[in-house]
């Protein structure tokens, strides 16, 4: 270690010297600086260990391949008048798919209060703490658009064809709004529960029941009546339903009816106010979750 | 001038166990201020609480007269934290950690490159700075976070066990680097069970045991507070108590013997404090052999810091770690930490 002024005064407290890095708050323009740096950090561990990635777009693509296969004798018509399987799973898979993304969101935050990263985080000024929720919300729905694009590309080559740039922006948009819900109760959970068994315990008991539970494999017709009823509650129908008529309809609009529940038709703009609703509510309710950590 | 740290009547539990009790001392503006004491003394809870990771029941935190509790974000702005165990991003490189840590302490962009270039220059990370931090050494994590922590030129650097589990050349690294620290002005606060560590290191300090603060001072001012000289005396490597209590009042009895502590956690040894100057060892040995007692070993020292928390206690450092390690349910600390 050299020892000359220069080094010295890189050492000296803020008071004795030039303040050069004294602080000046600037709430907006911190929050900003800090969830930047924090969504950096979580880019540069997926290209150092991008097997999550590889492994999140294996997977849609092995669902695409099987189930395709599974129903692939189902009686023409079955699914919807010329409506091919392939046609009708594609939607399915690309919201199971970015749900399923979401709803890990919470992991590495886990992680990181497990190995002490957090508190670097919380004795840092930040300037709101919700940049680190920010940082994760960030990053996940930058992964969902990526699978979204290769699953909206596997299933064209598969033969489920190819909406319209209209219809993919609506896609893209109904993605952005059931990945914000599922990441902000994934990261509420990751702040509440004790440890990451008990995280991965909650994200298994609720990942495939919620994919049974909903439209993503068979339309409601097909179904119990009960379970009509929970997949007419499940968000994950609202969000494939739209995405399955953009498929089946070139000629789609705002107030096209894109599902009937048991008791009531939704149009586009119906679901989307739902999945706003169910957005709404999932940030309301892990506020105080957030803000009892954080404190 | 205000003090760099003020805590007053520090109180903390977790659950039912009192981590802290009463705690209380000042660092003044540019000092080393040590906090001594074994595992389970409550250093690292207080340490918790000044950097605002833990909330206090109860008293008063000040740091450069910013009242901590009731401003937090003030006081970690003010405040450099080296963890104990440093938790680094293992898939990120020195260089990118600190670059983290800059924008979470929101230097100006414009600055940040030199900053932390001239961090890395000064903490000797050159050759290091652009490996993930996975690879590094004990030694060059150290070296990492100290960086970290001082990016943003804090008022106060407060270290956590820094030199625990590192070799002894890195620890020397350590040790100067916080003296060159203090020749720059800043003030740095350190807790270490190490009596050597604080005993060189620091300009003042405090004796904490139990949640409670013993002594506070400077080292040669609590040594001297003892006065006199140390004898350390066993009777056989481990002495009956009905033999150690025979030797107490024998030994009592001499004019030159000051007090005599039984140290039940070193086989029931007697440790002697005897006025200075009197070349006291054969009396002892002497008046011991009259009554038919053994000498096993006998020594003779200069006061410790060890011999002020024994004086307190009656216990060592050393004896009184051993003995919190056995009732320390490490598992639940670590899920205090977490919250």
């Amino acid at each position: 270690m050299v020892t000359t002024r220069d080094v010295n005064s890189a050492l000296a407290p803020n008071s004795a010297i030039s303040q050069q890095t004294e602080y000046k708050a600037a709430p907006v323009k911190d929050f900003i600086q800090e969830t930047l740096a924090l969504t950096k950090r979580l880019f540069i561990q997926l290209q150092r260990r991008p097997s999550t990635l590889v492994a999140g777009i294996i997977q849609p693509f092995m669902w695409l391949v099987l189930f395709g296969a599974l129903f692939s004798k189902a009686p023409s018509g079955l699914f919807g008048n010329d409506l091919s399987y392939a046609k009708f799973l594609a939607p399915g898979i690309i919201v199971f798919t970015a749900f399923s993304g979401a709803l890990n969101a919470g992991l590495p935050v886990m992680f990181d209060r497990e190995f002490g990263f957090l508190n670097r985080l919380l004795v840092a000024p930040l300037a709101s703490r919700y940049s680190i929720v920010a940082a994760s919300t960030v990053y996940i729905i930058a992964l969902s658009f990526i699978q979204t694009a290769v699953i909206i590309s596997a299933s064209a080559i598969l033969g489920a064809g190819l909406p319209g740039i209209v219809g993919l922006s609506a896609i893209a948009f109904i993605v952005f709004l059931i990945v914000l819900g599922v990441t902000a109760l994934s990261l509420g959970l990751a702040f509440a529960l004790p440890g990451h068994i008990e995280l991965i315990a909650v994200i298994f008991v609720t990942n495939l029941p919620l994919l049974f539970a909903s439209t993503a494999l068979a339309p409601l017709s097909f179904m119990a009546g009960w379970l009509q009823v929970i997949a007419s509650l499940n968000p994950l129908t609202y969000a494939i339903e739209p995405i399955r008529y953009i498929y089946g309809h070139g000629d789609w609009a705002i107030n096209s009816i894109v599902m009937n529940t048991p008791w009531v038709g939704f149009s586009f703009s119906g679901v989307i106010l739902v999945l706003l609703t169910f957005d709404t509510l999932v940030l309301l309710a892990i506020q105080p979750l957030l803000r009892r950590r954080f404190a | 001038m205000a003090a760099a740290v003020l805590i007053e009547n520090l109180r903390k539990s977790y659950g039912n166990v009192q981590a802290v009790k009463d705690i209380s001392f000042t660092v003044k503006p540019g000092e080393i201020f040590g906090l001594l004491g074994p595992n389970g003394a409550g250093k690292t809870t207080t340490i918790r609480c000044l950097c605002t990771l833990a909330k206090p029941d109860g008293g008063k935190i000040e740091v450069g007269g910013v009242n901590a509790i009731a401003f937090p974000k003030a006081a970690r702005q003010r405040l450099g934290y080296v963890a104990q165990e440093v938790a680094i991003d293992k898939v990120l490189t020195g260089r990118e950690l600190l670059n983290l840590q800059a924008a979470l302490y929101h230097l100006p962009k414009g600055l940040i490159k030199d900053r932390v270039e001239q961090l890395i220059q000064v903490l000797g990370l050159t050759e290091y700075a652009d490996q993930k931090t996975g690879n590094y050494s004990g030694g060059i994590r150290k070296r990492l976070d100290l960086a970290a922590g001082l990016l943003h030129q804090p008022e106060v650097l407060v270290l956590d066990e820094p030199t625990v589990g590192l070799d002894i050349e890195s620890r020397m690294v350590v040790w100067k680097f916080l003296r060159e620290l203090r020749e720059a002005g800043t003030t740095v606060l350190i807790t270490s069970h190490y009596l050597e560590e604080i005993d060189a290191l620091a300009d003042r300090l405090a004796i904490l045991g139990k949640g409670v603060v013993i002594d506070e001072g400077t080292p040669s001012e609590l040594k001297d507070k003892l006065g006199g000289e140390r004898i350390t005396l066993r009777i056989r490597e481990f002495t009956p108590d009905e033999e150690a209590d025979r030797a107490k009042q024998i030994l009592q009895s001499l004019s030159f013997v000051e007090e005599v502590i039984i140290n039940t956690a070193q086989g029931n040894s007697l440790n002697l404090i005897v006025k200075s100057g009197e070349s006291s060892l054969s009396k002892i040995e002497q008046s011991l052999s009259d009554v038919s007692l053994p000498t096993f070993s006998l020594a003779q020292s200069r006061p410790s810091l060890d011999d002020v928390y024994l004086a307190a206690t009656g216990q060592t450092i050393m004896d009184a770690e051993m003995a919190a390690a056995s009732t320390r349910d490490i598992k639940k600390e670590q899920k205090q930490s977490m919250k």
